[in-house]
């Protein structure tokens, strides 16, 4: 894991002084909400319907024991004692008062965090690839590039008022638990003539109008990597949409001037910005790449597990995965109990999952996109014991990839921007579905829910989406079938005319038992709704 | 502004023949490069920020000190305080703001971060240079 030197350390704690002199600032009167909003927002904090909401930044996921346990600290003492995992691989806290922010970003710099540019028209957290360092997929670890991404695009000068918020995501392996594509710059290593590469995808999102980015540049190297991110973002802050806060994304900018041209003019600048010795000696990037250097596995770890327990060896076949290290596993501990808020977790179960990972996983957590933990280097010899400890916690639902491991923004429940409530439906459906056996059935089938149109539910990327929007003064959800967000990266269609409530969950039903009574031996829903179309589908709907 | 200086000029202005002149102002949605054959000329260039979130103006500066611009960079409109030291660091070195800024509140905000992480166009050595000399 990447650990700060005083550098890292003496800007961290700078910010930390600098939003308490903010902070002080506002409360006193001498800037208004509105100069204050941009200040806060870099710093993660929004203004919800009820109280302040601090997003704190997981940079790629990645944290360690002490890490997740202040992250526990923070939800029982300045919060309602719970947090909230996001689908950006971060945590928000939904009632934070404006005066205690300052306290606990100092807490967080106390272990090497930030809520820095989780919010706000600039450069986000990077994010990454959950099985980073443990797949055996993967061609090289991705989180030391992420990382220098972090520390180019912390407070960058000239890209802290972009036209609207920037995503990038950073990932090493074909098969794509990032979402990659539907970032605004996606980065797939590859390997070229033996030597590590970037191949840039630019113009992906979600959003109102969701687009999968396209490539612009086969391969980058290490050397050039932020020159090519900087001319990436150079184009995008000198041509990018003002006027309408809704075409502003790169998306809009590089479908409208098209991808080729797009490149063009990035390669134009790049042989400018290169000139400009932005990018750091490879000595840095290498100095990252030891800190994660893999830990120091048990190579006569044992390769079997006792599955006699028959709700073990359920949970085994769900909701862990395989390690490249013979003798270890990747442990996904799903924070979709049906019934549930997807992504919530007490600041009990907090502290039990920042223990196990101490204990069991070489001292590392990861958030995923898909609003889940996971300990990524687990022996297999203690699997059953961490089991155990996830169950009495209620953190043991083995439903990793099921229709009730929905990703679920906080909607109209908590956000300003929402039409409609989110977690309500998707409390719904997963209690329509709770069947473990059912659910089984069905087969990996990624729901996704967003309250309003921005999308921050990823709606457009679920083999089922749901949008909720508001009709009339009603709430109302559109159904959207065929979305992924994964390697075979696609959009959803929306089916018709919407529901209320409890017709959302009759009409995903009438989905599944099409699914059921179409699908052809080894097909998932996605694969049976690609094979046969959306005709099909609708008609079972709509009748 | 210094009671000798001139007004300064409109970018079209500029490029359509009132070349003489050695002030020039753009606005955020101009391209700085064009003004790129002409900074020899050149003792001000003021650059215009209709309000604070519009940041095409930051891409401006850089674009004009990497073209070798020497002369007075103003960053002029809707400026404020807390965006004065990512504005010097792009390369403004003179402001005016259309409201007032508080003199101390700027002067601990430009003290506060004795690091940077990205070279920009204020010379300041960034940490990976600091790491590895």
């Amino acid at each position: 894991m990447y650990k700060y030197d005083n550098y890292d350390q003496a800007i961290v704690d700078a910010r930390v002084e600098e939003f308490r002199d903010q902070v002080k600032r506002r409360l006193a009167g001498q800037i208004t909400e509105d100069q204050f909003k941009p200040l806060r927002l870099m710093n993660g904090l929004y203004l919800q319907l009820h109280a302040y909401m601090l997003r704190v930044a997981v940079p790629y996921g990645t944290l360690d024991g002490r890490q997740m346990r202040m992250l526990g600290h923070i939800a029982r003492k300045y919060d309602r004692d719970y947090g909230h995992f996001t689908t950006r691989q971060n945590i928000q806290y939904n009632w934070i008062k404006l005066e205690d922010a300052p306290d606990i970003l100092a807490d967080l710099a106390s272990v090497e965090m930030h809520a820095i540019q989780t919010s706000g028209n600039c450069i986000r957290n990077i994010s990454s690839d959950q099985y980073a360092g443990a797949a055996a997929d993967e061609i090289a670890d991705p989180r030391p590039w992420a990382e220098l991404l972090r520390q180019w695009s912390t407070f960058h000068p000239e890209f802290s008022y972009l036209p609207r918020k920037f995503k990038i995501a950073v990932i090493a392996a074909d098969e794509d638990r990032a979402a990659m594509r539907l970032h605004d710059i996606g980065i797939q290593l590859v390997e070229r003539d033996g030597k590590l590469g970037g191949k840039i995808f630019v113009g992906g999102g979600m959003g109102r109008t969701p687009m999968i980015a396209p490539e612009i540049k086969d391969f980058v190297g290490a050397e050039d990597l932020l020159s090519y991110v900087e001319a990436c973002l150079r184009v995008y802050n000198r041509y990018g949409r003002r006027d309408n806060i809704y075409k502003a994304r790169i998306k809009i900018l590089v479908h409208q001037i098209g991808a080729a041209d797009y490149a063009r003019q990035v390669e134009e600048e790049f042989a400018l910005v290169k000139q400009l010795g932005i990018d750091p000696p490879l000595a840095e990037l290498e100095r990252i790449t030891a800190m994660f250097a893999p830990p120091a596995f048990d190579i006569a770890a044992s390769d079997t597990v006792d599955r006699s327990d028959p709700d073990f060896a359920v949970w085994l076949d769900q909701n862990v995965k395989p390690h490249k290290q013979a003798g270890y596993a990747i442990v996904n501990i799903s924070l979709k109990p049906v019934g549930g808020i997807p992504g919530d977790a007490s600041a009990d179960q907090i502290d039990l999952m920042a223990d196990l990972g101490e204990r069991y996983s070489f001292d590392e957590l990861r958030v995923t996109h898909a609003q889940n933990i996971v300990l990524p280097h687990v022996r297999k010899a203690d699997l059953y014991a961490i089991w155990q400890q996830l169950t009495e916690a209620g953190l043991a639902e083995a439903n990793l990839d099921l229709i009730s491991d929905i990703i679920a923004c906080p909607g109209l429940d908590y956000c300003s921007l929402a039409n409609a409530r989110s977690i309500p439906v998707a409390q719904k459906i997963a209690t329509r579905f709770a069947s473990p056996e059912r659910q089984r059935d069905l087969g990996e089938l990624k729901l996704k829910i967003s309250g309003c149109i921005n999308a921050c539910g990823h709606h457009h990327a679920g083999h089922i989406g749901i949008l909720g929007v508001d009709k009339k003064g009603t709430e109302n959800y559109q159904l959207l079938l065929g979305g992924s967000g994964a390697e075979d990266v696609s959009l959803g269609k929306i089916t018709g005319p919407g529901f209320d409530e409890d017709g959302i969950v009759d009409a995903i039903e009438r989905v599944t038992d099409k699914y059921l009574a179409t699908r052809e031996q080894g097909e998932r829903f996605l694969d049976t709704y690609r094979r046969v179309g959306f005709e099909p589908f609708k008609e079972a709907i709509y009748g | 502004m210094a009671d000798d200086e001139q007004p300064a000029v409109t970018l079209d202005a500029f490029l359509a023949g009132q070349s003489n002149a050695t002030s020039v102002r753009i606005e955020a949605g101009d391209d700085a490069r064009l003004l790129l054959p002409h900074l020899d000329q050149l003792a001000l260039i003021e650059v215009s920020f209709p309000t604070f979130r519009d940041g095409r103006g930051y891409s401006s500066a850089r674009v004009l000190r990497e073209g070798g611009y020497r002369g007075e960079l103003r960053a002029a409109g809707d400026v404020l305080v807390d965006q004065v030291p990512l504005m010097r660091r792009c390369g403004f070195d003179s402001f005016a703001p259309e409201a007032e800024i508080d003199e101390a509140t700027l002067a601990a905000s430009l003290a506060r971060y004795e690091q940077v992480y990205q070279p920009a166009a204020d010379g300041r050595v960034p940490v990976w240079k600091l790491r590895h000399g």
